[in-house]
Formats: structure tokens, sequence, C-alpha cells
């Protein structure tokens, strides 16, 4: 076994441990308190958004008007065009701006 | 437990699959050039081909297998390397803490095989699909995560073949695609009780983060604080204990494991 393999095979585990650890903690308990409810229901947004707010700090003006652009399409399309519309803005605004 | 709403017998395993396939294709579309990227960075990076596919096919993590990949040529100790994916990986367990009971119907073969694929888009869409009042299928979460499974190797397994097809990401928009996709995925909750002030802690959170203790952990620091806030200060917090409310599907894990006829 090469160490590379066994890095890989360590990562895989380690992740799958993650991917399933929550499940098992919590299923430890009987009953959920609504405080544990009301911070689970924020899971999504609490955790995807820490995906996200770094790297629209990070970039410039041209990342900051596409980003908001994008923001406006998906309060009315879905995903697949709020993308477009997004990544398209910044290909032309890129272009112009460098 | 009979408060539970029936499942809708219209939809055969094979059509839900086909529903969660249909939501599978943003997915593809979003993260499927960092599969490329990650395949061509594993061979420039003195990985084989093998290992890079091994990778995708195990680890299935985008953001730590570029992780672990950075540290794999810098004579780092296995143990950091792998210490290191495990944390770019420790939002999955807020992840399969909040889906639990979505998925406490399956069998448990089942279940291990869910939490496996628990990408960031497949806990998502399974939580909206929950939101809308509809079952989290075996069949249907299938549908969802196979195809992007798929789709993650064969496009790690052509990057490290052909090299980086996608030359000039940055003109094309790449590198900002997937916080477009992620921010897609955050307005699709913005129903939910107590959102914005979640949204707002936790991207300042992570903000701060990011800038004094750096990556990965601002992503657990700006998720915590998102958590914490909505455990302490969200109206839902201080409401008095309920056994289930069909309008939300909300059951105690207990009731869950009843019906699966554990003691």
């Amino acid at each position: 076994m090469s160490s590379t393999l066994l890095i890989i095979i360590g990562g895989a585990i380690v992740t799958f441990m993650t991917r399933i650890g929550g499940y098992l903690v919590l299923s430890r308990f009987e009953t959920i308190h609504p405080r544990v409810q009301a911070g689970l229901d924020a899971v999504p947004a609490a955790v995807l958004t820490t995906l996200v707010a770094p790297a629209v700090v990070n970039g410039g003006p041209n990342e900051w008007l596409a980003f908001t652009a994008a923001v406006i399409a998906g309060l009315r399309l879905s995903m697949v065009p709020t993308v477009m519309i997004g990544t398209l803005l910044l290909i032309v605004l890129r272009y112009f701006n460098g | 437990m009979c408060a539970k709403r029936l499942t809708d017998d219209s939809m055969t395993p094979s059509r839900l699959f086909l529903a969660g396939a249909a939501r599978s294709v943003p997915i593809i579309l979003t993260a499927g050039p960092f599969g490329a990227l990650f395949g061509a960075l594993a061979i420039e990076n003195g990985l084989t081909v093998f290992d890079a596919v091994l990778m995708s096919l195990t680890i299935f993590a985008g953001a730590s297998q570029l992780v672990g990949l950075e540290l794999f040529g810098q004579n780092i100790p296995g143990w950091i390397i792998v210490l290191s994916i495990f944390a770019v990986n420790f939002r999955h367990i807020l992840y399969s803490a909040a889906i639990g009971h979505h998925l406490a119907k399956w069998s448990w073969p089942k279940q291990i095989a869910g939490y496996f694929f628990l990408v960031d888009p497949a806990f998502a869409e399974s939580e909206q699909r929950a939101e809308k009042g509809e079952d989290v299928q075996f069949a249907w979460y299938l549908g969802l995560v196979i195809p992007t499974y798929l789709a993650w190797n064969l496009l790690t397994f052509m990057g490290a073949i052909f090299g980086n097809f996608l030359q000039d990401s940055y003109r094309w928009g790449i590198d900002f695609i997937l916080p477009i996709y992620f921010m897609g995925l955050v307005m699709g909750f913005r129903r939910r009780s107590f959102w914005l002030p979640v949204v707002v802690v936790s991207a300042s959170a992570s903000i701060i983060a990011s800038k004094t203790i750096g990556s990965p952990w601002h992503v657990s620091v700006g998720a915590v604080a998102g958590v914490l806030l909505a455990a302490f200060v969200s109206p839902a917090a201080r409401a008095k204990p309920q056994k289930i409310d069909p309008a939300t599907d909300r059951i105690d894990l207990n009731a869950a494991k009843n019906e699966e006829g554990q003691a």
C-alpha cells in the first residue's frame, strides 16, 4: 500500500464520518428540543451562506455587480437561468473592465 | 404514528428517479468544471489517473479533494492531509444532523448509501423537497446523486487524461459559478422563518473568520454562528415541544425510531 493510497482511504473515511456523524449524534437523543429544531432548520441557510459570502467579499466591482444581478434573477427565475445570467454578466464585465 | 402523510403512489420508483435526475442538471453544470479541474491538477501534482479517480470515487467532495491535492506534493505527513480533508468537510456534520429525520424511514443500508452521497447540493435539494411537504424517497434521492456522482468521476477522469480543457477559467467566470450557484440554493430557503437574520449573521461571521483564522474553519465558524442564533433567538426556538406537525413534517427522532420498530 502506497502512502498516497492510504491518505485517500483515510480522507474517504473521515469524509464519510462527517456525512453520517451529525445523524449518529442526534439519534442518541430521545426527543428534539425546540431550540435544537430551530437550529437545525437554520442549517441550510447558515452553512451554504458561508460558501458564498467570503468569495463575494474577496471579489471586485465586476463580481459584485454580477452577483447582485444573479440575486435579483434568483427572486424570479429557477437555478440554471439565475446562474447563467450572473456568469454571462461577469464574463462581459471582465471582458470590458479587465 | 398516524399523522404521517401517505406517500404518493402514482410515482413509480423510475419516475421518482427521473424527477431527482432533473434536479441534478444544475449541480452537474456548476460543479462539473471543478471535476475536470481536479483531474488535471491531480496529474500536475504527480498523482496517477487511478489515484485521481479513486479520490473522486471515495471522497466525492470537491473542495476537500483540491485541498488534499495541494498538500500531497509538499512532503506533509499523511495524517495532517487527512485532518485537513476532515476540516474542509466538517460542515457535513450539520447536514447529516439536519436531514436525519427525512431519511429515517429508509432501511439502514439505504441510509448509509444516502449519507455517503450527501454533498452540499444534495442536502439543499432534499431539504427543499421536504419543505414542500413531499417525502424524500430513496429513488428520488438516487436520481439526484447518481448522475452527479457519475459526472463528477467522468469529468475527473477526462481532466486527468486531457489536462485542463477549461483554460482561462477566469475569463469565462468559472471561478465565480459556485458562489452564484450556492447563493441560489440559499435563496431557495428564503421563506423559512428567521432566514434573513441567519444569512446576515452567518455571512458576517464567515467573512470575519476568513480574514482572521482563515480557511477552511471560516465555514464552520459562520455556520455555527447562524445555527446558534436560530437556536437562541428565533421565535421557533421558544415554542412548546411538539410531537409532530404534519404541515412541516416535523417528527421527533424517537417517533422515527419507533416507526422502524426499534426499541
